[in-house]
């Protein structure tokens, strides 16, 4: 009996001083590695959608769990997908809203340039006196051109589907 | 214009449905069950028809408290399930085992899965082991064939008293010639001798000897399962591969040691093999659906029934050997897959090969 | 070639095509407006070249190529040009596509054409620029550049040209009615082809269900030992490439690789007809033959048709509905699409107009998969159709891609099998637009991000002109003035 106790209690005694020593050895002591990583994936455009201050921001709040891995709109499916699978979240692709597009009423654009020096992707063309028009190509949806506009004919909407971009639905589940 | 919704194609089909290949399965069973029950009388058809109705039954009140919808009882499903139990139970078993086979059946080893396509083990064949392991007795006792308007058949009435009763008159029950082999074996007698006293195999395979309900007919079974495969209802790969592998093995070893171990034939022609092979180890739902992979199942299940039958404590095995096969059945269709067009069997493009060669950019 | 030449799966569906191949390819009555897609091809859209308001000649460019892949658009009669802009697509999504909109003029008057000189005497790729030019595409369906594919001569060895007239689709008869009617004609094409592609043999395949038709090849192609006439059996989809190379040429085209691998090139008879005009005629293509069919057209036929026609006029030419149908197709019933509009324009890639009966169409509710392999039975790649579904179903597109959804080509034979009426196909065309969807996010990610990038680096260098353009400023103004410079800068 006492035999036994002592035994146990001399292997609690190695394997708990192992564990505290692993513990002390192999101590991530880094910054944590995954915020490089998921700040490498956030697109860099710092256009503030997802609610915090920047893309390092955001890439900060995810990785601590504050923030939903569908937070940045301009990063789309693609981007929430690749950060699901990094912090390993599942992913409900239903939850991510359509992406904005912004566009530019040209009977009222007066050509004052505010516009496109606003967009941190330089998605807005046009020169001073000349109309500007938004490249959907480059267009995050941040709507800090609309904030910018002095003649608020700069318009945020969901792009409807066109032939290029339209997709069979997924079949009724059976 | 269109009435119809935004689908794709193709919109041609070519009238398929799961209600009728089930259909045809319960039509291929009607000769063997018919037999099964002109042998076994009153009983066998108050057995039969119960376990039916009570799979039915079950199936149904299953889908309203799983919020199914109804018209699934249609795709016939739950009738075959219960007349595959009801052919593998003792034909003059006690109602409460058809009856409570059908409801563990369905009930367990359908819908707790998911309800149809979803089990991983035959459901049929689950409460055929359910019931063999709980009421052993039952599940053994094995009426003589006792032929509709013969003399020695129980009448209606009989029959009624024989089903909900338990009355079974003395003398009325023997051995199977599996379960025949078995003891006499421990006894220390030849496999020979043995032969000799309780099997003959026309009889066997035309099925008028002891035995389950709808198992004893080789040949009826053999008939429907026939029908079946050119209907290209079930695939030819698990039968044959089944029965060849107990047929070859049972030779192999009767080559082996004759005293010990009965030939090739005598394994075809007792038990439920073929009713295993052709029904019930075919059922889509557990078995895989690559031929390579089917193939491989019927072999397996065919060792399987060799080997529980020869050194196993149970003188039947293809209940437990379709189970097993069933456990596997995921894991077969993992690995062995077809091989697509263009790639190798491992799944990596075919070479280019030197097939054609590049030709000089000219003018 | 014995065994290897089989094809795995395929389907036998009801043909349906008696009625269309009994009659001879007939017209329609030149409609008051034609509506002309810019995009009728695989690739990049055509750029309009004309304005509203002028006036075109039938065979008139009205539209030129951007890129090599892609195909310029020609009147396909005289008249003036009303409307550039969105008009309604051929498409299953409604959705509309730009296009030129042409009020014809009812004198149908041809600009002059350019009729080339032998084309024989001819290097290959002017024969493939000249087919470019009169933007032919892949009449089968498939709407591929046929220029592009007769310029892979030049790069590869072609050993067999494949003429693919096995036209599996059911109720399709065009390729059928003009292998009969125009079998010189697709002989001359086929044998352009070769000499472009400087290929050993022709193999014309048709399937064995269409025994005039090969007859009519056979005759044709007698004089030219080069080109071979075989009957192939008939299963669909046989009029797939990958399974008409099989067939003929016993041989796999590898996946992820072109038919160029196993030195073989398929082209549709359609195709080769109008090469053939092309080179020998110096005619665009502005018209092709469609199948009019289905239990709900009076009078099912083949029609020879101008591009751009609305399908009502087809109907119409066709004794209108014989009752109301119930769906309205265009290609065939195994790979065709639902058509939003009667209103929609014939394009160059339509084979077929369908107007199906009810129960010409799968109608019934799909049910749980019972894994009875019939897919896996039917399906002519090798693949395992029910659990690419399955996965498609939970969005493990990964999954899905990995038991085959690479390989897939939409054929079609699963869902036409399946006893459960799981709609695989859709399953799969929504699993494989799931991916485009991710693939074009990413790629416009790192458009974004690569903008974002040059903006920062942008405003640095701006930052550190005007620093500099401000530091050199202040050393002028300390130069100018040298006796305030001390106090400056103990004032900084």
């Amino acid at each position: 009996m006492l035999m036994a106790t002592l035994a146990l209690a001399t292997m609690g005694l190695l394997l708990g001083g192992g564990l505290g020593v692993a513990a002390r050895k192999f101590a991530v002591t880094d910054d944590n590695p995954l915020l490089k990583e998921v700040e490498a994936l956030m697109p860099g455009s710092q256009c503030g959608q997802c609610g915090f201050p920047g893309c390092a921001g955001a890439a900060a709040a995810l990785v601590e769990g504050n923030a939903s891995v569908t937070c940045c709109p301009p990063g789309g499916v693609a981007l929430a997908e690749k950060l699901a699978a990094l912090l390993g979240v599942t992913l409900d692709a239903g939850q991510m809203s359509a992406p904005q597009m912004a566009s530019i009423d040209s009977a009222q654009c007066t050509g004052c340039t505010r516009c496109y020096r606003a967009c941190p992707t330089d998605a807005i063309v046009g020169a001073s006196g000349q109309i500007h028009v938004v490249m959907q190509s480059a267009c995050t949806g941040c709507a800090k051109c609309q904030d910018a506009c002095p003649e608020d004919c700069i318009s945020l909407a969901a792009q409807g589907p066109t032939l290029d971009t339209w997709r069979w639905a997924k079949p009724q589940a059976a | 214009m269109s009435t119809m919704g935004l689908v794709s194609g193709p919109f041609a089909h070519d009238r398929s449905s799961v209600n009728r290949i089930m259909l045809q399965v319960c039509l291929a069973l009607l000769p063997a069950t018919l037999f099964g029950l002109y042998l076994f009388g009153w009983p066998a058809i108050n057995l039969w028809l119960l376990t039916c109705a009570s799979a039915v039954l079950t199936e149904a009140l299953c889908l309203r408290w799983l919020g199914q919808p109804q018209r699934r009882l249609l795709d016939g499903s739950a009738l075959l399930t219960g007349w595959l139990l009801a052919l593998s139970l003792p034909p003059w078993a006690p109602w409460w085992i058809g009856v409570g086979g059908s409801v563990f059946a369905i009930g367990i080893g359908k819908q707790i899965y998911g309800g149809i396509g979803q089990n991983l083990f035959n459901p049929a064949m689950l409460a055929r082991v359910a019931l063999l392991i709980a009421f052993p007795l039952q599940m053994t006792t094995w009426a003589l064939p006792h032929a509709l308007g013969s003399a020695a058949a129980p009448g209606f009435v009989e029959g009624l008293a024989i089903t909900f009763g338990g009355a079974i008159p003395d003398g009325t029950t023997g051995a199977t010639a599996l379960g025949g082999l078995k003891t006499e074996l421990t006894l220390g007698h030849t496999a020979e001798q043995i032969l000799a006293g309780n099997f003959q195999l026309i009889p066997a395979l035309l099925g008028s000897t002891a035995g389950s309900l709808g198992e004893t007919s080789e040949l009826l079974l053999l008939l429907g399962g026939l029908w079946l495969l050119l209907r290209r209802i079930i695939h030819w790969e698990i039968p044959v591969s089944m029965l060849v592998s107990v047929v070859l093995l049972g030779a192999i070893a009767h080559q082996i040691n004759p005293d010990r171990y009965p030939g090739g034939l005598y394994h075809l022609a007792s038990g439920g093999l073929l009713l295993g092979a052709l029904f019930i180890a075919t059922d889509p739902v557990t078995s895989p659906v690559s031929r390579a992979g089917r193939l491989i199942f019927g072999i397996g299940c065919g060792v399987l029934v060799y080997v529980i039958r020869t050194w196993g404590s149970f003188p039947e095995a293809v209940a437990f050997a379709v189970l097993f096969m069933n456990a596997l059945s995921p894991l077969i269709d993992r690995y062995w897959r077809p091989r697509a067009y263009g790639r190798t069997s491992s799944g990596k493009p075919l070479a280019i090969g030197r097939q054609t060669s590049q030709v000089k950019q000219e003018g | 070639m014995f065994n290897l030449a089989r094809i795995r799966g395929g389907v036998h569906p009801d043909a349906h095509k008696d009625r269309s191949s009994a009659l001879t390819i007939g017209s329609v009555p030149l409609p008051p407006r034609l509506y002309l897609p810019l995009r009728q091809h695989a690739g990049a859209e055509a750029l309009p070249l004309v304005k509203v308001g002028d006036r075109v000649l039938k065979g008139q460019l009205i539209a030129s190529s951007p890129s090599e892949m892609s195909a310029p658009i020609h009147a396909p009669s005289s008249g003036t040009v009303v409307e550039i802009g969105p008009i309604l697509a051929p498409h299953p999504s409604g959705l509309t596509v730009n296009g030129i909109v042409i009020d014809t003029d009812g004198e149908d008057r041809w600009i002059e054409l350019d009729v080339p000189g032998n084309p024989f005497e001819e290097s290959p790729l002017v024969l493939a620029e000249r087919v470019a030019q009169a933007g032919i595409v892949g009449m089968g369906g498939a709407i591929f550049p046929a220029a592009v594919k007769l310029k892979q001569g030049t790069r590869h060895e072609i050993k067999t040209v494949l003429v693919n007239g096995s036209e599996c689709e059911p109720f399709l008869t065009c390729d059928d009615r003009i292998m009969r009617e125009r079998a010189e004609a697709i002989v001359d094409g086929a044998r352009l082809i070769q000499h472009i592609l400087r290929a050993y043999r022709v193999v014309i395949g048709i399937e064995d269900n269409k025994p005039e038709a090969i007859a009519a090849m056979r005759a044709a192609s007698e004089p030219y030992g080069a080109i071979e006439v075989e009957a192939v059996p008939a299963l669909y989809p046989m009029g797939s490439a990958k399974q008409l190379i099989q067939a003929v040429t016993g041989r796999e085209v590898p996946a992820e690789a072109r038919s160029t691998s196993v030195g073989a090139l398929v082209h549709n008879v359609g195709t080769v007809y109008a090469i053939q005009q092309a080179l020998r005629h110096g005619r665009p293509l502005i018209s092709r033959v469609v199948t009019v069919a289905g239990g709900c057209v009076s009078n099912p036929r083949n029609l020879e048709v101008l591009i751009g026609t609305p399908a009502q006029a087809l109907f119409d030419a066709c004794g209108g509905f014989s009752r109301e149908p119930a769906g309205v197709l265009l290609g065939g019933p195994m790979m065709g699409v639902n058509l939003p509009s009667l209103q929609a324009p014939v394009i160059k890639g339509a084979t077929g107009l369908l107007a199906l009966a009810p129960n010409e169409l799968r109608a019934d509710e799909a049910s749980p998969c019972i894994r009875c392999a019939s897919c896996v039975d039917a399906c002519p790649m090798g693949l395992l159709p029910l659990e690419m579904a399955a996965r498609a179903r939970v969005d493990d597109l990964d999954g899905a891609h990995e038991y085959g959804l690479r390989d897939c080509i939409l054929c079609g034979c699963c869902s036409y099998v399946c006893p459960s009426h799981i709609p695989l196909v859709q399953y799969f065309q929504y699993a494989m637009g799931q991916q485009d969807e991710r693939r074009q996010g990413a790629r416009k990610a790192d458009h974004i991000k690569q903008l974002t990038e040059a903006r920062a680096t942008r405003l640095a260098e701006e930052e550190a002109a005007k620093a500099a353009a401000k530091a050199a400023k202040a050393a002028k103004a300390k130069a100018a003035k040298p006796v305030a410079a001390p106090s400056n800068e103990v004032e900084s």
